[in-house]
């Protein structure tokens, strides 16, 4: 039983994986699936932080006395890897606002049958 | 579990709002975990700007969503698959938290141990993210400046006509509202500096900083009228900041390489180890700001003024 | 001084170039400040490639902290060939970029094109010179991004699509990537490579690690578009303007390829790799597979620009397979097709460029007839077509010749036939092509007249590329083989009757 105690936090970063990604490969509607892409990324960025924490650890910010500090290291990636998520997503949002001014629709099968009936 | 809702419900607009929830939760999961920076940064980008892009897209687009006929056999496959792969991998995984991880031991220790000596930054963070590994944060900057320029090329020639009546996202006929909010501005843009020149210190810095700069913009631009933010920042202002703002970070990384210097090596930048480290860090960080606030608000811009769908 | 910091230069040149292209108001200024870039970065890539040939490896510290806790970038022969190629491919394409811009772009977008064709140029380069596994998932978001917004300014309303797509599969090979290098990070508290791949063989027994290889390679395979993960390469290609693709099917799938060689053979190990995993056998089945099904698919297309997509996705097969043999000859193969296919498919789309600026299409319809009008764009379609299908005297011949030979060399003969079928059907879909411009009954395009020079010029230059480097190879081939033997003789030994 140890196990599940030592890594029920992963598993529940892995839970919410598998719910962004299947909404993003199962969904037909184009602004789902970036919804499901973001909590796919966001249960990724669960599993750095995790990694970082250090039992006893407080925030990595250096304070006068001995303290433990939780891994800054994968903050920081983290940081990053946001910046980089937030920067898709929008740029998904312009493409989108495209489609629908192109087909009129954001279903991924309206588009289909559109484009096939050409 | 909010999640399952998202994959769930068919109202997208209701999908949004539980998305924002979900990111003020995921938030609420960082700060437990030690890590107070990201959670700043997810509690301003997920819940605050990818929800209000997401938004604004649902306003030009459609908030309800069809039923799908997709068959559902081979998604769930492909993710079972790729659950399962994790899980297994998880079985070796040091156990959670446990200081004796060979993630604590390598090279974190260094940072913690020896940062605040070598770059005078008690916020670790930010001396990983604007020193150690400036480098990345540079490529981060870059990413935002590419989204920004993808955005404007997207949707700049799909602008409304100044004529047309009725902006997306105007608040502007609320009085109460317009009045709270013209109070707040000036406290939002105080913050944000504060957030922007205190991030050696607290949890902060550029990006953060430039995310509530560009909230306060937005928010007077919600109020105000899209029209008056327009006129302050007209496309050629913002391409300029933008631009600049990057070109800033790349440049403190020019003058080291000139000062005899590896790129972005701040020792160089002063006699002393820790004045040129500060110096360094504070104006990439300042690069930083400058980059995100002007792209975030010329997304918000060109979201706000495409002609909306008759 | 500037030497000790080519490394940097390299990637920095054009990462400078594109906000002030984004700047610049002049549009003739534009041109030649993002060419300037591009081929400043080519003379410092064929510097490298002969410092790193001489001298080992170049090790450059970014920010002056030393290896595992900064960022540091290696030259080895390996990246700077790579880096040779994306640069010499994007100045080629770039000579050719201004006028095809004028035609297929509007004008107030043309600042933003170039700083997003130098923002993908920096994202590769990025990539490919870089040590450290996360600085790997940054650059390579800074080139995805940009090459969505490249491809969503094609004219088609399918460009958009298909961007769309690209971003969502994109995304999602990303994410597998972050995934992956996160549970290497967790293994051993490092992100540096070379540190990586010290500190691995430790830990090579743990599932995580094994999950974390499975993790990447998935990752990889769909950036790499490995079949059946390619969904997203044809509709990006065919919409995508004529430039961007020429661009991104010389340089962007390559880098990939790089990118999977890295982590297979200096991160993991070919030992490691190979034994966890049937390795061999996933890339020998993938391979066969793209060629086979890449290749009917691309008979039957009517679009000429997908035709080649298809046709890439072919070609991406006998690069994997190439990595399948764990041989010198093998991968020498690889790297060999790694240089030549960027040549041929860099030549094809700009000669599609040609047809696409004078007819406004690039169907079966729109050429009909063409080879009278247009006798330069056809021939350098035809020697671009001899060389995909691999006719002596070409580059395409070389590299198909050492992929025979690694095939032969283990007995694989059914996979000798194989890559000849491949040969044959190339040599159809070519044909069909040849057969609409020169033996079809001409429409009314007597008033087509031959591509403009500025366009042209580019495109032969890839042509005549394809026969000299074709004739002479003892710069590809003594790379290649230089590279193969390194990859194979790493800290592993070499796995049983892999060298010669």
């Amino acid at each position: 039983m140890s196990t599940f105690i030592d890594l029920y936090n992963y598993w529940i970063f892995i839970f919410l994986m598998m719910i962004g990604f299947y909404i993003v490969i199962a969904q037909g509607n184009l602004v789902k699936k970036i919804i499901g892409l973001n909590i796919f990324q966001t249960a990724v960025f669960l599993l750095y932080i995790s990694m970082g924490k250090v039992k006893g650890g407080t925030a990595p910010i250096i304070v006068a006395g001995d303290a433990s500090y939780s891994n800054p290291l994968p903050h920081v990636l983290i940081l990053t890897a946001i910046v980089v998520g937030v920067a898709t997503t929008a740029l998904a949002m312009a493409l989108i606002i495209r489609i629908r001014k192109a087909y009129g629709t954001i279903e991924e099968q309206d588009i289909h049958e559109q484009d096939a009936s050409l | 579990m909010v999640a399952i809702a998202v994959a769930v419900m068919r109202d997208l607009f209701a999908i949004v709002m539980l998305f924002g929830i979900y990111s003020l939760l995921t938030a609420g999961i960082f700060v437990s975990l030690d890590a107070v920076d990201v959670a700043f940064t997810e509690a301003a980008v997920g819940a605050g700007i990818s929800t209000i892009l997401i938004l604004s897209t649902l306003a030009l687009t459609s908030r309800e969503e069809k039923k799908s006929t997709h068959s559902r056999f081979l998604p769930l496959l492909v993710v079972l698959v790729t659950g399962a792969t994790l899980v297994y991998g998880t079985l070796d995984m040091p156990a959670f938290s446990d200081p004796q991880a060979p993630v604590h031991q390598h090279v974190a220790p260094r940072y913690l141990d020896q940062a605040q000596q070598e770059t005078g930054v008690p916020n670790i963070v930010t001396a990983v993210l604007a020193s150690y590994r400036s480098y990345d944060t540079m490529g981060e900057v870059t990413v935002i400046f590419t989204a920004g320029i993808a955005v404007m090329l997207l949707l700049s020639a799909f602008r409304h006509r100044e004529d047309e009546a009725g902006n997306l996202n105007d608040l502007s006929h609320h009085p109460v509202l317009k009045y709270v909010a013209r109070l707040m501005i000036p406290f939002i843009l105080l913050f944000a500096l504060y957030v922007q020149f205190h991030g050696d210190y607290g949890p902060g810095g550029g990006f953060q900083a430039g995310v509530i700069f560009a909230a306060g913009f937005i928010l007077y631009g919600l109020v105000v009228g899209i029209d008056k933010t327009r006129s302050m920042f007209s496309d050629s202002v913002l391409r300029w900041l933008m631009a600049s703002g990057l070109l800033l970070y790349i440049g403190v990384g020019v003058v080291t390489l000139l000062l005899g210097g590896e790129f972005l090596n701040y020792n160089v930048l002063a006699a002393d180890q820790v004045k040129g480290q500060h110096w360094g860090i504070f104006l990439v960080e300042l690069g930083v700001g400058i980059t995100v606030t002007a792209t975030m608000i010329a997304m918000f811009l060109a979201f706000s003024e495409v002609r909306r769908p008759e | 001084m500037i030497s000790s910091h080519l490394p940097v230069l390299q990637v920095i040149l054009p990462l400078i170039a594109a906000p002030l292209c984004v700047l610049l108001r002049r549009s003739s200024l534009l041109w030649l400040l993002s060419f300037s870039a591009s081929l400043g970065a080519m003379v410092i890539a064929w510097l490298l490639l002969q410092q790193a040939g001489s001298s080992g490896v170049i090790s450059y510290i970014l920010g002056g902290w030393a290896a595992p806790w900064g960022i540091e970038y290696r030259i080895d022969t390996l990246n700077a060939y790579v880096l040779l190629i994306v640069t010499a491919i994007s100045s080629v394409v770039l000579l050719a970029a201004k006028k095809s811009i004028e035609q297929e772009v509007p004008q107030q977008h043309w600042p933003m094109f170039y700083a997003s064709y130098l923002l993908c140029l920096t994202g590769l380069l990025g990539i490919t010179a870089t040590a450290d596994a996360f600085n790997v998932f940054v650059f390579l978001e800074i080139s995805s991004l940009s090459s969505y917004a490249l491809i969503s300014l094609g004219r088609d309303r399918r460009a958009l699509t298909a961007s769309y797509q690209y971003l969502v599969m994109g995304t999602i090979g990303a994410t597998f990537i972050l995934i992956g290098i996160g549970l290497l990070y967790m293994l051993t508290g490092t992100l540096n490579m070379n540190d990586l791949a010290q500190r691995l063989p430790a830990v090579a027994q743990t599932k995580t690690m094994l999950s974390a290889f499975a993790f990447l390679f998935v990752g990889i395979s769909l950036k790499l578009a490995l079949f059946p993960l390619h969904l997203w390469l044809p509709n990006a290609y065919t919409y995508a303007p004529s430039i961007v693709s020429a661009f991104l099917a010389g340089t962007a799938t390559k880098v990939a390829v790089y990118v999977l060689l890295r982590f297979i053979f200096t991160v993991f190990g070919a030992d490691y790799a190979f034994s966890v995993l049937p390795l061999a056998e996933i890339l020998m089945l993938l391979g066969v597979a793209a060629i086979l099904f890449a290749s009917l698919s691309a008979i039957y297309q009517d679009n000429i620009k997908r035709l080649f997509a298809y046709s890439s996705v072919a070609q991406l097969g006998y690069i994997t397979l190439g990595i399948s043999f764990l041989s010198v000859s093998g991968l020498s193969a690889t790297l060999l097709h790694l240089f030549n296919h960027a040549l041929m498919k860099a030549a094809l789309f700009m000669a599609l460029a040609c047809l696409l600026y004078r007819q406004g299409g690039v169907k079966f319809s729109h050429v009909k007839g063409l080879g009278r009008q247009m006798p330069w764009t056809f021939m350098a379609i035809v020697i671009g077509g001899l060389s995909l299908v691999g006719v002596p005297l070409t580059v395409g011949f070389i590299s198909k010749w050492y992929l025979i030979l690694a095939a032969i060399e283990q007995g694989h003969f059914v996979l000798v036939a194989i890559i000849l079928f491949g040969s044959l059907l190339a040599l159809v879909y070519v044909w069909r092509i040849v057969e609409q411009g020169f033996f079809s009954a001409s429409d009314d395009h007597t008033d087509v007249k031959e591509a403009p020079l500025s366009l042209l010029l580019p495109t032969w230059l890839l042509v005549l590329a394809n026969i000299w480097f074709g004739i002479d190879t003892s710069l590809t081939v003594g790379v290649a083989e230089h590279t193969a033997h390194w990859l194979l003789e790493l800290p592993a030994p070499v796995m049983p009757g892999a060298t010669p």
